[in-house]
Parts: structure tokens; C-alpha cells; sequence
């Protein structure tokens, strides 16, 4: 848990990073700093592990002063991971994953061990690459080390200052994601720094605006994206924050049970009758045991056709973890407007439509506070 | 494998050149420096090479370390102007100053190379440390390493084949400057090559020459070979890398 209490930062030249800031992050949350450049996030949090001395207010983590512990054992139990990682370059993957473990003395076979665990964390073969040097890597891999390096003697509390900044946006998100799966392991309380508002609702759950070293609201993703505080928020969420919002919701959460699955033996021509009747346009194909097959449509059903051969294979399918955001581009690429929900083992657990997305928008807009509208007077 | 080569080329044709010269005995009046005094010249003259070396390095290496400090960057630019412009002083101009202000002799050589091989050495471990990416220092410092753990398991050992290189370049100049440093009566091989100039003896000139000449190469050979040991590994893969990108 950290505290933070009318926290102030004012350089010796006068400007004032940070001002009168007062917040919590509680235990295993995953609080984002978000905000211009210039806003006092990246001194916000490296105030946190007196990295940089605050001139004003108290910093807590766990409940303790943090200026009064001993920087050093203080920094060794917090994780901290940088944007330019800042591998050591003449030290192997091991000896730079373990740096806090070895400053904390641990034997060596205890280090190797966990240097290994982290490794296979971060989804690195720890075989291959355990003895190589970062200048071995490229840069994806060397983010990862940093993550893995920021783990090593488990600390319960990260620091991370835009740590998937400087890659490509496929891995970054990728990477996005594989931590936000491993934090769903671990339960860590993070101290994140992005400018990136999308990054910030991927990842958070909570997020710290700041402007100018104030902070300006600080809510989870949803409040924020639904009840912006003022203009500057607004601004800086953008005008598609509605769209933003969907981000926030998984398929699982909104999907609804298939209009009608049918299965490889039955008789094409009933199965007709049954999607005239039922006005639908498309019908879904499944085996024995639910897999997904693909889709039919009433006009290519015939007599003469097993209803194997009229399928159409379906060209994108999501997962019940897929966020709403990417379910709808899914959509809007594929052919079919419906999207299959499937699960791990490929068997069919629902559907998505445009239907539904355009009901979730709705629910979204009408918690929204109206706005007023010239052109309508 | 073929730099060894031509090394061991090179020193075998200085060597013999000597031997040469010594085997002829005398030439015309003049007799040649006998052997027993050619190698005390070259004891001689290693000795005033690795004091004034030893000093350098004693003195050198604090200095520009202390100059990438915060606490001493008001001084770091004068610092690293002079070692910058007193390299461009010739070392034959450099001795003679020294020899006006301080006389003629041993001690005044010492000192006068001492100070000639401070500024390469003050200048590479300025450029060394420096050159240590600031993430990777930001890095250590937010992990939770003390002051003296960063400089020593970060910052030396990454500006450490910088350091070293500084060292070689420094001692294989002193060789040289130790043979001018005959000319004020340190000593050495000089001041064979002084003798055999006077009285225009070629071969005793070459007597002096070619041994210094095998020295440099020597001392450069043997500091090469210590900056390849201790370059740390994950820096030589580092290089080899950019390497095969070009």
C-alpha cells in the first residue's frame, strides 16, 4: 500500500513538478499515472522510492515514512523497471535478473532458480536464454528481461515508468497483455507511468490524471471515460470515449447465446425451414461436443447439398477474455457481422453482434451527463 | 593471427638490427656500446617508463573519475581542456620546459613523463564513465544500489576497456618521450642515440633507436592483449553485434 499526503516537488530553479498531491494505491491495485508530458507523473513516482527527495509532505508505503527508512533497503523491496530498460550489458540475462537478489545476498543456486522461474514468467525460454547478453536480444525481449528484472526478489510493490514505451505497437500490446496476465497472478501494487490513454484503460484499475503537477481525477477507467470531471479530461480522453469505453468490457461480459446451431447431420431443407421461419439470415454449424464449424446462410442450403459442403469458415473468432474494442474491428472485418465466442477448446459458448455493441453504446451514452446542444434549441 | 605475425616480424628485425650494430665492434675510431650496456639502458629505461606510468595511473584514473562527478563538474571542463590541449604540446618541446623549470636529470624526466602520461589516461576514464548509458545507472540507483556499488559494479566495469586503452596509448608515447628524455640526462636508450648523433655514428644511433623502437611494440602488444582480457564478455559480444549489423 502506498500513501501519498500533500506531496510536493519544487526544483531549485522554482518550478513546481508536483503540487499538494494526495492519493492511495491500495494493496495489489494497479494505479496508472497518466497525463501530458511535463505533468509530474514520472517525479510523482519516483518520489515514491526517494529516487527523487520530495520538498514537501510524506510519502508512506506499507504504513512507513519512506524518508525515514534506508533509501537503498527501501528501493531493494520496491520493483522498478524504466523505459530504456537499462539492461546491464556486461552482466548475462541470470545476473541481471537476479541484480537485487545478489545486492540482497542470496546463495547462488536460489538465484539461478529464480532466474529460471521469472524467465519461463515472462514467457522466455530459460534454457536459451538464460547465459545470453542483452545485446543478444531485440528489444521486445530485452522489455521483457526488464519486467522479469523488476520481479527478482519478489517485491511486493512495482514502479514501472512506461516500461513497454520505446517498442513496436504489436509487441507492446502483446507484452500489455501477458502482464496484465501475470499480474493477475501475482497481485503486485503498481505505480504505472504512461501518456498513453489507451494504455491507461487497458491496464489500470485505477488512473491518476495529472496536469501541470495536479492531480485531476483520479477514478477507475470507467468513471473516467463516463463522468469526465472537466474539459481538460475530456480533452485529453478525446472525443471517442465512448468507444474507449468498450475497451472496458469482455466478450464474456455482453455475448448472448447463438440464434440457432445446428449440427452436421441434420436435413438441409429443415434446417431452412427453421431460419425462414425464424427470420435469420445466418445459423451456425457445430460438430458432437459443440466445436464451431462455421456458418450457413438459407440461400445456399439445398437438396442436393450436405450441409458440410455450403459452410462458410468463419474468419476471425474471439475468446470469452476478448475486449469489446477488438471484438468490434473483428467484426467489422469479417464478412459475417457476427462474431463466434469460442472457448479454449474451440467449442462455442456464444455470439456477438452489432446489435448488441450498439445496445452497450446506448447504456454508455445515457449514464453520460447530456451535454447541451446548440443546434437543438 | 597475421597482427601476431608481423609483431613478431617487426621485433625480430629490430632486434637483430641491434645485435648487428653491436657485433661490429667498432666503426672507423668510435667503438660501438657494448652489449652489457645496451641492456642497462633498456632496464634503465623501462624503469623511468613504468614510475612515471605507475604515477599516471595512480594519479590519472581519481581524476577523471572524480570530474564525471557532480560535485566536481565546475572543474571538468578546464580539466579535460588541458589534458586535451597538453597532448598537442610535442613531447621534445614538453621535456625542454620541463628541464628549464625543474634541471637536468632523472627526477626531472620522471616527472615530466608522469604529467605527459596523466592526460590520456585523465581524458579516457573522463570519456569512459561518461559514456555509461544513464538508464543503466538509473537503473541500478532505483534497484537499490548504494553510491559506491554503482561506480564499482557498473560504471568501472563498463568504462574499464576505455581506461585501459587510455593507459596503452599513454605508455607506448612514453616510450618515445623517454628516449628525448635522454637529451637531460635521464638516461635510457636516449642516451645512446644522443651519444651516436654527436659524434654521427649511424650505427650507434641505431643502437639506441631500435631497441626503443622494439619496446613501443612490445608494451603496446602486451596492454592490447590485457584490454582484450579485460573487456567484460557481454561488452566484446556487444561490439561484435554492431559489428555485423554495419
Amino acid at each position: 500500500m502506498i500513501k501519498l499526503e500533500h506531496v510536493g516537488k519544487t526544483y531549485t530553479d522554482g518550478t513546481e513538478a508536483v503540487k499538494d498531491l494526495t492519493m492511495e494505491i491500495k494493496q495489489g491495485e494497479f494505479c496508472v499515472f497518466l497525463g501530458p508530458s511535463g505533468c509530474g507523473k514520472t517525479t510523482s513516482m519516483k518520489m515514491i522510492n526517494c529516487l527523487i527527495p520530495l520538498t514537501t509532505g510524506k510519502i508512506y508505503v506499507d504504513g512507513v515514512d519512506a524518508v525515514k527508512l534506508d533509501q537503498n533497503k527501501l528501493r531493494r523491496g520496491i520493483g522498478y523497471a524504466i523505459q530504456n530498460i537499462g539492461l546491464f550489458p556486461h552482466r548475462t540475462v541470470a545476473e541481471n535478473i537476479t541484480t537485487v537478489p545478489t545486492l540482497l545476498k542470496w546463495p547462488k543456486q536460489k538465484k539461478r532458480k529464480r532466474a529460471e522461474e521469472l524467465l519461463n514468467l515472462v514467457g522466455m525460454d530459460s534454457k536459451t536464454f538464460i547465459d545470453r547478453y542483452p545485446s543478444e536480444l531485440s528489444g521486445g525481449q530485452q522489455q521483457r528481461i526488464g519486467v522479469a528484472r523488476c520481479l527478482g526478489a519478489d517485491p511486493p510493490i512495482l514502479l514501472m515508468d512506461e516500461p513497454f514505451g520505446a517498442i513496436d505497437p504489436i509487441t507492446r500490446s502483446k507484452l500489455q497483455d501477458e502482464f496484465l496476465k501475470i499480474q493477475a497472478k501475482i497481485k503486485k501494487t503498481i505505480a504505472f507511468v504512461t501518456h498513453d490513454i489507451n494504455e491507461a484503460i487497458k491496464m489500470g484499475d485505477t488512473i491518476a490524471l495529472m496536469r501541470q503537477g495536479e492531480l485531476v481525477q483520479y477514478a477507475d477507467p470507467a468513471t473516467l471515460l463516463g463522468s469526465p470531471k472537466n474539459e481538460f479530461v475530456r480533452n485529453f480522453i478525446g472525443a471517442d470515449r465512448v468507444l474507449k469505453g468498450l475497451r472496458l468490457l469482455k466478450a464474456k461480459d455482453v455475448m448472448q447465446e447463438p440464434p440457432l446451431t445446428v449440427k452436421v447431420g441434420e436435413n438441409p431443407m429443415q434446417v431452412k425451414a427453421r431460419m425462414e421461419s425464424e427470420h435469420l439470415r445466418w445459423s451456425m454449424l457445430t460438430e458432437d461436443g459443440g466445436h464451431f464449424l462455421g456458418w450457413i446462410t438459407s440461400d445456399d442450403l439445398h437438396e442436393s447439398k450436405s450441409i458440410r459442403d455450403v459452410i462458410t469458415p468463419p474468419t476471425v473468432t474471439a475468446s470469452p477474455d476478448t475486449p469489446l474494442n477488438e471484438a468490434l474491428s473483428m467484426m467489422l472485418n469479417s464478412a459475417i457481422g457476427t462474431l463466434a465466442i469460442l472457448d479454449d477448446d474451440n467449442r462455442m459458448i456464444g455470439v456477438l453482434s452489432f446489435q448488441i455493441i450498439r445496445d452497450v453504446l446506448g447504456e454508455q451514452a445515457t449514464n453520460d451527463q447530456p451535454e447541451p446542444c446548440k443546434e437543438d434549441e | 593471427m597475421k597482427q601476431y605475425m608481423m609483431l613478431a616480424i617487426l621485433l625480430v628485425a629490430f632486434l637483430g638490427v641491434t645485435i648487428w650494430m653491436t657485433s661490429l665492434g667498432s666503426v672507423g675510431i668510435f667503438k660501438v656500446t657494448p652489449a652489457m650496456k645496451i641492456v642497462s639502458a633498456t632496464v634503465r629505461h623501462l624503469q623511468i617508463v613504468a614510475v612515471a606510468e605507475l604515477l599516471a595511473i595512480i594519479v590519472g584514473i581519481p581524476i577523471g573519475f572524480l570530474s564525471t562527478r557532480r560535485a566536481f563538474r565546475f572543474v571538468s571542463p578546464v580539466l579535460i581542456g588541458v589534458a586535451n590541449v597538453g597532448q598537442t604540446v610535442p613531447t621534445l618541446a614538453f621535456i625542454g620546459i620541463t628541464a628549464a623549470l625543474l634541471g637536468m636529470g632523472y627526477t626531472a624526466a620522471v616527472i615530466a613523463l608522469f604529467v605527459y602520461a596523466t592526460l590520456p589516461i585523465v581524458r579516457n576514464t573522463y570519456a569512459g564513465i561518461r559514456s555509461v548509458d544513464p538508464a543503466v545507472k538509473e537503473a541500478a540507483q532505483g534497484m537499490g544500489m548504494s553510491k559506491w556499488e554503482v561506480t564499482s559494479r557498473i560504471e568501472l566495469p563498463l568504462a574499464r576497456p576505455i581506461i585501459i586503452a587510455g593507459i596503452r596509448t599513454s605508455t607506448v608515447v612514453n616510450v618515445g618521450t623517454a628516449a628525448v628524455a635522454g637529451m637531460i640526462g635521464a638516461g635510457g636508450l636516449g642516451a645512446i642515440i644522443m651519444t651516436g648523433l654527436a659524434v654521427r655514428v649511424m650505427p650507434i644511433v641505431i643502437q639506441g633507436a631500435a631497441p626503443t623502437a622494439a619496446l613501443a611494440i612490445a608494451l603496446d602488444a602486451l596492454l592490447g592483449g590485457a584490454e582484450e582480457w579485460m573487456t567484460p564478455r557481454g561488452l566484446k559480444v556487444m561490439k561484435q553485434a554492431q559489428w555485423q549489423q554495419q
